[in-house]
């Protein structure tokens, strides 16, 4: 009894001492339950640990999965040495036991049949359903030519097919994560200052001295390593400036919350460069040096004062200035966070633009606290016959916006409805990884699509809406039962992260990989699928990089040093950016020669009709998109989602919180579900605001059918913005309805 | 030694990745937590104030739960950790009663859970599992006895306040605000 | 607007969005428990004063309640815990802060005595029937040798009982409605008032009636007064016992409250019970029946109502 007491006192750095006593008194007790669960943790030491990554959002944080010998995922732990996570997921990660428990998940491949006039799926094997898949490749490629088979794709899944689709001859392909995501910023600030912000998001937030959210939500957005950043950043006293039109859980930790009106975000930023310039605030040696167009801009903003701004936006003069003044005194430690879901009202890029010029004037880019030069490590291919040359892939489809840089969803859907004079025809789709119908707004368009379609085989974990569309629908195992491609990510540091199975796939899942090799046999492209497991794809890569498998199961993270030099700019050195000028460009020529303006103006935006509201959504930190709805774990901490109501409204229409409502948008769309109101004073009078990913449409999800509203749905009115193509989505408004519009209809 | 937990209010953004973390480590079911986030709005938009906080059992110096327990279940242990032992617990719910955080559940095995400071990681050296996910690292633990200890200096630095202390129950969880 | 929620993780059965600890066996079993303390301690007192012959009902007839009672209360208890199988978990321990812990002693004692307190009038109780074993005889002569002891032992233990029957529930401090210091006593009063119910409802000796009457109209007295006492007290108090009390005075408990409990279970029962005191003819199980269904729903009542008053959120 004595001798454990040594064994108890280890947090001497936290200055704890032991619990000997309570040990030993335990062990008075022989048949102690609590010693038997004691017991059972020690086994935890004893659990399974393998190295992953996770998959439940797109920051791959580096983590652990312990699994038990009954074949559970016990828990999942960060990775410390991932910088990434630091060594602590996010609740979506470590909910991500869930993602592999569920016992909703598609369990066999699918493929649909009538059966009395009535169209339903019928389990199939998977040499059937690849088969079919496979006849159905050969034959749009004979029939249309293989650029007709688009790829819509997300995630890890995307990359296996990606390399399938490319090899079978088409780049028909494109992502949410760009027209509906991050795109407009993308574009914005490689227009400015020569690069992608990219993932992560080279954002200094640790080190930051002042940091300016504008629509942001870092919090609820939980990416990981900024939500830890800016908890550092608060800790060190930084300056927070949250401009949302609702009070954000950032706002809320901010010094500054401007509760600005929706939609006129750039008149506010060009009220800021007015001040900086005007008061002299910018850094003039930086702009001097590494900057062109300055002239330009300041003429462009001579009018825009925050009074002009103040009847835009509604935010006081003086606050506007005190808040430009507070960037000032913190620069270059400053960030202007280019957000991440960018697209909202049409005009994204130019409000990147605005964030990147503004980022310039305070001199942060390149600067410790501001945005620090990011570098990754290349991992090397895994040799395979070179990809035919398509006739036509996604730049094509996307011609009419010159400026985007990754394929559009709805620009791809588009071509697969049949006109006279597309050039583009789309006959056959496959979907990977993304819940296109909750992801992509436009509900009409996509539908009509799907129609359209000769084909459309989804791969997916779960029976999420999108399922429904699929003629084939094929089983994914979970991230966690699976190899994938090594995750390189450019960082402070480069980094390298392995994902291993943690346990055999559930069900009669398969991995990705596993699928595009088999399909890209059957079309005779063996040869590009030169191996039998993944693994000895991953083995061959990292030996190539000085590491092993061996290794990194062992460590799950390797960090490299960096080669491209150092992490800020380095005074007195000259640094080339890759615009065109080789400067910041402040001034866009290459805007300006494409017709666009080359300096971000403010335009204004429809405001929602009398009776109407507009709809504003956002994230939960408990949830991911539409995914993680049915999650068991997550699920059990956030089962719906809640339509959040000022009570000035609810007070107009006589709403309670907790009573159900409808939904009708300006198009005259109603919501399928109803969704239970929350009336706060943190929304505005003139919006509602929703978490998105909620209402789910397929009975199968038995935890999130039915349950809140889709606000995909709601989303009609989309503003596409002319440079890149991303799709507004901030542009609709609802009504209210307390009674069940569909009380005399079937669903 | 006097085990504590100190919660930044300021930094915590209510993820709920303590909750998680929680169930994981220490199977609780689905449906029950032995911790859980409130979320406190004051005010009139847009003079709005937020709070939001991580609640769990307080391991209260003066424990109402262990004082009315029938069989002795509940029990305080070295550092003022208060622990259920199941196969003593009857799930007569007197402890349940007397708790004013409610910090307490029926397992649906019948005997009472709740936090327990994640005494078998204590005893391993590690933080309580609810501590080491934090994503904002608001969760602090500590001894109280020992005044250079983080949560000791914290508490010495900064505002704080602790759950119905009207209670009288003297909770050993602390938020600073 | 102030506002206050859980963000995630609350939604505990039996805990959310209140307290649902304890159900009716509870209630039944805290009834029941005041309802053999009353009974216990008039058996006791008459015996002790030596008018056994005069009032036999509360010492013999009455008397057969008390082990009933008291055995159907711990069913109730044991049906209650949810996790019964460790019930003797109980006795390994004696927990002097913890009114259940002497409760659950209190009965461990109390009802093997009251099994033989009504044994000890085997005979006179059931003349016609003749113990088969001599021993059981014995032990029958024994036990009748020793009531006056065992009525010594019971006056304590009653009254311990009737307490505990309300401290157990005024001894929580996180229950608002509860945690205050009349509950114990008036608890008492009622189960006093219960057993003399019963005992008017079994006799059938007009003094017998006479006698109990103004005893439970004394009783009933004193319970009106504590009522007023309790009510008072807690809105001299702090928000929370405002709160606690206008569940009973204002809220959804306000019509079993009042209407079951203070007029019907009181007040009607104490006029009629004056009335036959007086010498008017009241048929007495009326206001005896009235007072036991009161005292049943009284304790529904602050059970049910105890359990959704809290300190926080
Ligand atoms: N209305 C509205 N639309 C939006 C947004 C919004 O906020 N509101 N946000 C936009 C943004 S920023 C983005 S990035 C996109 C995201 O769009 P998506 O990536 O489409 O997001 P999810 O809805 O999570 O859909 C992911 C799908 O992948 C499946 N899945 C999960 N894990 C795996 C796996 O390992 N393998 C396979 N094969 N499938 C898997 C899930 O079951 C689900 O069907 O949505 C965009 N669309
Ligand atoms: N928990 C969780 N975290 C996630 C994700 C997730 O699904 N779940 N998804 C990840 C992905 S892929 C992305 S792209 C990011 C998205 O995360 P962000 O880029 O932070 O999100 P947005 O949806 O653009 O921003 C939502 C916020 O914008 C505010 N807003 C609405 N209209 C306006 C306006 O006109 N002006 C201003 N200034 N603000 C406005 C809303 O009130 C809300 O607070 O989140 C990432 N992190
Ligand atoms: S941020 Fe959260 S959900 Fe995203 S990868 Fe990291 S742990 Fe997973
Ligand atoms: S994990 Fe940390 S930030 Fe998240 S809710 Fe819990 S205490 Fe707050
Ligand atoms: S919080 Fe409740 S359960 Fe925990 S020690 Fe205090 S009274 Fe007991
Ligand atoms: S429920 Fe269990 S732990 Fe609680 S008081 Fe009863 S016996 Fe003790
Ligand atoms: S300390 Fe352990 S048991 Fe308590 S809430 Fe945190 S994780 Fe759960
Ligand atoms: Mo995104």
């Amino acid at each position: 009894m004595v001798t454990s007491r040594r064994k108890f006192i280890k947090i001497s750095a936290l200055g704890l001492g032991g619990i000997a006593t309570a040990s030993s008194a335990f062990q008075m007790f022989g048949t102690n339950s609590y010693l038997d669960t004691i017991a059972k943790q020690d086994i935890a030491n004893k659990f399974k640990r393998s190295a992953t990554y996770c998959e439940v959002c797109f920051w791959k944080c580096a983590a652990w999965a312990f699994s038990d010998e009954e074949g559970k995922i016990k828990k999942i732990i960060g990775n410390d040495e991932d910088p990434h996570c630091y060594g602590r997921l996010c609740p979506r990660g470590t909910g991500g036991v869930g993602m592999y428990a569920d016992e909703d998940r598609l369990k066999t491949p699918l493929i649909r049949t009538t059966v009395d006039g009535e169209e339903t799926f019928r389990e199939a094997s998977w040499d059937e359903a690849l088969d079919l898949i496979a006849t159905k490749f050969k034959h749009i490629k004979d029939a249309y030519g293989a650029e007709s088979f688009a790829l819509l794709k997300h995630g890890s899944p995307g990359s296996h097919l990606e390399h399938l689709f490319k090899a079978y001859g088409s780049e028909t392909i494109a992502e949410p994560a760009y027209a509906q995501c991050r795109g407009p910023r993308e574009a914005g600030f490689n227009l400015t200052f020569g690069s992608w912000v990219g993932s992560p998001e080279p954002t200094d937030i640790r080190d930051t001295k002042c940091l300016v959210l504008i629509g942001s939500h870092i919090g609820e957005n939980m990416h990981n390593t900024q939500v830890q950043e800016m908890s550092d950043a608060i800790d060190n006293n930084a300056t927070i400036i949250t401009v949302d039109p609702r009070f954000s859980t950032a706002a809320s930790k901010s010094n500054h919350w401007l509760a600005i009106k929706p939609a006129t975000d750039i008149a506010l930023m060009l009220a800021w460069m007015h001040v900086l310039i005007e008061e002299d605030l910018y850094d003039k040696e930086y702009i001097a040096k590494y900057a062109t167009g300055f002239n330009e801009l300041k003429d462009h903003v001579l009018n825009f004062t925050p009074e002009w701004a103040y009847g835009i936006t509604t935010i006081k003069p003086e606050a506007i200035r005190k808040t430009a003044r507070a960037m000032a005194h913190a620069a270059p430690s400053v960030i202007i966070h280019p957000g991440r879901h960018v697209t909202w009202y049409g005009d994204d890029t130019q409000r990147a633009r605005a964030m990147a010029i503004l980022n310039a004037l305070l001199g942060s880019w390149g600067r410790r606290g501001g945005f620090y030069f990011k570098e990754k490590i290349s991992v090397p291919k895994f040799p395979h016959p070179k990809y035919p040359q398509p006739k036509w892939d996604w730049t094509d489809i996307g011609e009419q916006y010159p400026l985007a840089e990754m394929g559009i969803t709805t620009e791809v859907m588009k071509r697969a409805i049949p006109s006279k004079d597309n050039k583009y025809p789309v006959k056959a789709l496959m979907v990977a990884g993304t819940n296109i119908t909750k992801s992509i707004p436009n509900k009409k368009l996509l539908e009509q699509a799907m129609d359209a379609l000769d084909f459309i085989v989804v791969l997916d974990t779960m029976p999420m809406d999108v399922t429904g569309y699929a003629d084939v629908v094929l089983p994914e195992c979970t991230y966690l039962e699976r190899y994938d491609g090594i995750r390189s990510s450019p960082n402070r540091e480069p980094s390298i992260a392995v994902r291993v199975p943690a346990l055999k796939p559930k069900y009669d899942s398969k991995p990705g990989w596993w699928v595009a090799k088999q399909i890209g046999e059957r079309l005779g492209l063996g040869d590009y699928f030169n191996y039998n497991d993944f693994e000895e794809v991953i083995e061959w890569q990292l030996s190539k990089m000085g590491t092993s498998l061996e290794e990194m199961k062992k460590i799950g993270v390797k960090k490299f040093p960096r080669k491209s030099g150092p992490l800020y700019l380095v005074e007195g050195e000259k640094h080339e950016f890759s615009t065109p000028s080789g400067k910041i460009e402040l001034y866009s020529k290459e805007l300006k020669s494409l017709g666009f303006d080359p300096l971000p103006v403010f335009t204004k935006h429809p405001e929602p009709p009398q009776g109407f509201y507009r709809l504003n959504y956002g994230r939960s930190p408990m949830h991911t998109f539409s995914r993680t709805a049915n999650n068991p774990n997550l699920n059990d901490l956030k089962s719906e989602n809640n339509l959040w109501v000022n009570p000035k409204v609810a007070r107009i229409i006589g709403l309670k919180t907790g009573q159900s409502v409808w939904l009708r948008n300006q198009d005259k769309i109603t919501s399928t579900f109803s969704i239970k109101v929350r009336v706060t004073e943190r929304i505005r009078w003139d919006s509602v605001y929703m978490v998105h990913g909620f209402g789910h449409n397929n009975k199968k999800l038995t935890r999130a059918f039915g349950k809140g509203i889709n606000d995909t749905e709601m989303i009609s009115n989309v503003a596409i913005d002319p440079i890149m193509g991303g799709t507004g989505m901030r542009g609709n408004f609802v009504e209210i309805l307390t009674e069940d519009p569909h009380k005399n209809t079937e669903i | 030694m006097r085990y504590a937990m100190v919660i930044d209010t300021l930094k915590c953004v209510g993820c709920s990745d303590c909750v998680v973390a929680c169930q994981t480590e220490n199977d609780v079911p689905i449906g029950y937590c032995r911790d859980w986030i409130t979320e406190t709005v004051d005010g009139t938009y847009p003079n709005i104030v937020l709070e939001l906080k991580s609640e769990r059992c307080n391991h209260c110096d003066n424990a109402p739960c262990v004082r009315c327990c029938p069989t002795g279940a509940s029990h305080i242990v070295d550092g003022g950790i208060v622990l259920v032992t199941p196969n003593e617990c009857i799930g007569c719910g007197a402890c349940i009663q007397s708790c004013p955080y409610d910090a307490r559940y029926q397992h649906p095995e019948g005997y009472v859970d709740k936090c327990t400071f994640c005494h078998h990681r204590l005893e391993k050296g590690q933080l309580p599992a609810c501590v080491s996910v934090c994503p904002t690292k608001c969760m602090y633990f500590g001894d109280l006895d020992n005044p250079n200890s983080e949560v000791s200096k914290l508490l010495k630095n900064r505002k704080w306040k602790t759950l119905a202390p009207e209670a009288g129950t003297k909770p050993n969880v602390y938020y600073l605000i | 607007m102030q506002e206050e929620l859980f963000t995630s993780g609350r939604n505990i059965p039996h805990i959310d969005p209140s307290l649902e600890i304890w159900h009716w066996p509870i209630s039944v079993y805290l009834f029941l428990g005041g309802l053999a303390a009353g009974l216990l301690l008039f058996a006791g007192l008459v015996t002790i004063l030596g008018k056994e012959k005069e009032y036999p009902t509360p010492v013999k007839y009455a008397s057969i309640i008390t082990p009933i009672a008291l055995s159907l209360g711990l069913l109730a208890l044991v049906y209650d815990l949810t996790h019964p199988l460790y019930t003797w978990q109980l006795y390994t321990t004696i927990r002097l802060e913890s009114p259940m812990s002497w409760g659950a002693w209190v009965l461990l004692v109390t009802t093997p005595l009251s099994y033989l307190w009504v044994f000890s009038y085997f005979s006179e109780i059931f003349p016609k029937r003749n113990l088969k074993f001599n021993f059981l005889k014995n032990f029958e002569k024994f036990l009748k040798k020793n009531r006056k002891n065992m009525a010594y032992a019971l006056i304590p233990l009653s009254i311990i009982l009737g307490v505990y029957t309300g401290v157990l529930l005024s001894a929580f401090n996180a229950r608002p409605l509860w945690n205050n210091a009349i509950l114990g006593p008036l608890f008492l009063a009622s189960g006093l008032s219960t057993g003399a119910a019963t005992i008017i409802l079994l006799s059938k000796t007009a003094k017998e009636k006479y006698l109990f009457s103004k005893i439970d109209l004394a009783l009933i007295i004193i319970e009106l007064g504590l009522i007023v006492h309790m009510i008072m007290g807690m809105y001299a108090g702090s928000q929370v016992q405002l709160d606690a009390m206008n569940l009973l005075i204002g809220g959804e408990f306000t019509l079993m409250f009042f209407g079951f409990v203070i007029i019907l279970g009181l007040i009607v029962p104490g006029i009629l019970e004056l009335l036959e005191i007086k010498g008017y003819k009241v048929p007495v199980a009326i206001p005896a029946i009235l007072i036991l269904i009161g005292g049943l729903i009284f304790r529904f009542v602050i059970v049910e109502a105890g359990q959704l008053t809290r300190y926080l959120y």
